[in-house]
């Protein structure tokens, strides 16, 4: 547990007053761009003051980053993709002006959305691809080589190709209801965050099932590790690392349980080179977390609201984060 | 971390009743009057909403049964999604307005707020209003099981439209729903007109003021309770209710359990866990305040059907009389079971 001797990083932070909840954040070359809970992002480079860009006319429901657009989806119905030229456009405004509840984005920039149980595909030309799910879309994730789209939903998940017109999308079952979805970096895994305080998995090449369970929360935060061979999750006051080293993945194993806590970790993001997972807490506190060891260092103290986003820059070199009452800040690591 | 306490938590009010009883009546003087307040909506039927609001959002009544072997265990999916959505413009609102359709059951609706953690802590279940029809609600009871569940799961109940029915019927049909329900607000109203605080901002599942909102609740005997007419028609129907019919619905009924001994923690948890968890499907609500053994503060609890949440509260007061007491509402309730074991649980 992180204590007055921790190590610690806080003093090097960089804080930004981001003036409203912060959902999520992403980093954008060198530049962390936070993603507000209603209609801006707010791009904060060096030392000036950060810069808001609009982009939604109400919520930002759902964003994702392929490191040179922050794509959102929003309550006014439209799906925008913002570069680090603070340019937006917008990729698709649903007729119906329905909400936009999840965007992915795949490696080459292939943009995904849901609303309701329609899932979106932006094709190189034309008019998006659609496929509807037997319920509401729960979560997207595009498979690492980006062809794939898996789409969470009631009792399975959906994968879909969605530039192969012919194939018929298949179907992973287990019941309950699919929230969020990851595929492995390796592609041969894809595990959900269910409604339960629990994940599910499935092994792609044969659909062997994996359960993992024991969490105290809805799990709303994962991230595979450096190497891909760990999955960190929230979900516990630890971090919880479940292994997928071997050939059945986590099953017979058990997971790390590192950096335990007074409250649930509700972030987490891992570092992009080391065995690091940056882990937020329900009581403000962030802390870098050495996977291999356990060890600690004290990234921000505790106090406020909950962590609500956190990301590394691609070099490893910066961590930013964001809280739900606005509080976010980018340290700058030795 | 700070302590959330429940006043922070944006406050639900599920708008219930059956086709044509006079929900969006009521949700439109509800969004119309200069009250101050500003409401998100959950609606259904779109477009039925004569008002301009920013904040409609339509839901698909999505139910999802949660993993856990029991059948009753239902959330409204499409619930959770919407006001996690909306809790990114809080701020904006100060209330949030579910209206089910008019076939619903009103469980999953309140069970999401048992069941998902992050709903739980942004938001809290204000109150289940059920607006019926006084013309028709007699026969709904007869041939819809929906019907009864919103009447058998009110906090608050509008009969509406008493303008249709005599002084006789209306007396009739509220002593049906009497027998059904009798722990809920009840108001005669035309065009579903009431004083907006009689429907919204009740705290009915606010353990804390379990007893603040129904101030009858531990005086109660289990004889019917007369004494919440609202007369916001305007009209007198006078209080003269010593010739109400006293009617016992073959289908659902509540159950009150009472005792001024103490009870003894470790045997009433068990039961009570026990019992909803064997008879959670027929019990659609219940409340209890206790008094345990050697314990200063009262206790409280609420069940959805196998859901329960409780909590200590307040040190018992000298002026009060240390007294137990438990309410079920569902139907087919196995009476004597239920008392054996409640009186078993006697320190």
């Amino acid at each position: 547990m992180a204590t007055a001797d921790t190590p610690s990083v806080a003093d090097r932070v960089r804080l930004i007053a981001a003036g409203a909840p912060v959902v999520g954040v992403h980093f954008l070359g060198s530049t962390a761009v936070f993603v507000l809970g209603e209609e801006a992002l707010l791009f904060a480079a060096g030392e000036g003051e950060p810069q808001r860009v609009a982009v939604h006319g109400g919520g930002i429901l759902a964003a994702a980053s392929d490191g040179r657009h922050i794509v959102t989806g929003g309550d006014d119905g439209k799906v925008a993709a913002t570069k680090s030229d603070m340019t937006t456009l917008t990729i698709a405004a649903d007729p119906r002006h329905r909400w936009i509840d999840h965007v992915a984005v795949a490696p080459d920039g292939m943009v995904a959305w849901s609303a309701g149980k329609d899932t979106f595909v932006q094709a190189r030309m034309g008019e998006p691809r659609q496929l509807q799910a037997p319920s509401t879309v729960g979560g997207l994730a595009f498979a690492p080589k980006g062809l794939r789209l898996a789409i969470a939903h009631y009792h399975g998940v959906t994968l879909w190709f969605p530039n192969a017109v012919k194939a018929a999308p298949e179907r992973l079952e287990w019941k309950g209801s699919h929230l969020g979805v990851i595929f492995s970096p390796d592609g041969r895994y894809l595990v959900t965050a269910m409604q339960e305080p629990a994940l599910h998995g499935w092994r792609l090449n044969d659909g062997k099932h994996m359960r993992m369970s024991g969490y105290f929360t809805k799990v709303r935060s994962m991230a595979w590790t450096a190497d891909g061979k760990g999955l960190a999750t929230s979900g516990a006051p630890q971090l919880i690392v479940w292994p997928f080293h071997g050939k059945d993945g986590p099953m017979g194993k058990e997971p790390q349980m590192l950096a335990p806590a007074e409250h649930q970790v509700c972030v987490v993001a891992c570092h992009p080179q080391k065995e690091v997972a940056a882990v937020g807490y329900e009581d403000g506190l962030v802390l870098l977390v050495r996977m291999t060891d356990g060890a600690e260092v004290l990234a921000r103290r505790p106090g406020g609201t909950p962590v609500s986003a956190l990301a590394w820059n691609a070099k490893g070199t910066a961590l930013a984060f964001g809280t739900e009452d606005g509080e976010a800040g980018v340290i700058n690591l030795p | 971390m700070t302590d959330k306490s429940t006043t922070d938590k944006i406050p639900v009010t599920v708008l219930t009743g059956y086709l044509g009883a006079g929900k969006t009546t009521l949700l439109n003087r509800i969004l119309s009057e200069p009250h101050g307040q500003k409401y998100a909506v959950i609606v259904n039927e779109f477009g039925e909403i004569g008002i301009d609001n920013e904040l409609i959002v339509g839901a698909d009544e999505e139910i999802f049964e949660m993993n856990n072997g029991c059948v009753c265990c239902t959330v409204r999916g499409d619930l959770i999604r919407i006001i996690q959505g909306l809790m990114r413009r809080k701020g904006k609102f100060d209330a949030i307005i579910v209206e089910t359709t008019g076939l619903a059951d009103p469980a999953p609706v309140a069970q999401t707020f048992f069941v998902d953690q992050e709903i739980g802590r942004k938001a809290k279940l204000d109150a289940v209003v059920t607006v019926a029809d006084a013309k028709w609600l007699k026969d709904r009871l007869r041939d819809a099981p929906e019907a009864k569940n919103q009447i058998a799961f009110a906090d608050v109940i509008l009969i509406n439209k008493t303008d249709l029915v005599g002084d006789a019927d209306l007396r009739e049909i509220e002593a049906r729903v009497r027998a059904i329900n009798p722990y809920a607000r009840l108001h005669h109203t035309q065009r579903c007109a009431v004083p907006l605080a009689e429907v919204l901002h009740r705290n009915a599942f606010d353990l804390d003021r379990i007893l603040d909102v129904e101030p009858q609740f531990l005086e109660m005997g289990d004889e019917h309770d007369h004494q919440h007419h609202d007369h916001a028609d305007g009209h007198h129907h006078g209080h003269d209710h010593g010739g109400l019919k006293h009617y016992h619905d073959e289908d659902v009924q509540s159950l009150s359990l009472k005792t001024d001994r103490a009870l003894d923690p470790d045997k009433f948890f068990p039961w009570i866990q026990n019992l909803v968890a064997q008879e959670g499907k027929n019990i659609l609500r219940s409340k209890g305040i206790l008094a345990f053994k050697d314990d200063p503060k009262r206790f409280a609890f609420q069940g959805v059907h196998m859901m329960l949440d409780g909590d200590h509260q307040r040190e018992w007061q000298d002026s009060e009389k240390r007294e137990s007491r438990i309410i079920f509402i569902g139907r087919e309730l196995p009476e004597s079971m239920i008392r054996k074991g409640f009186e078993e649980c006697l320190a």
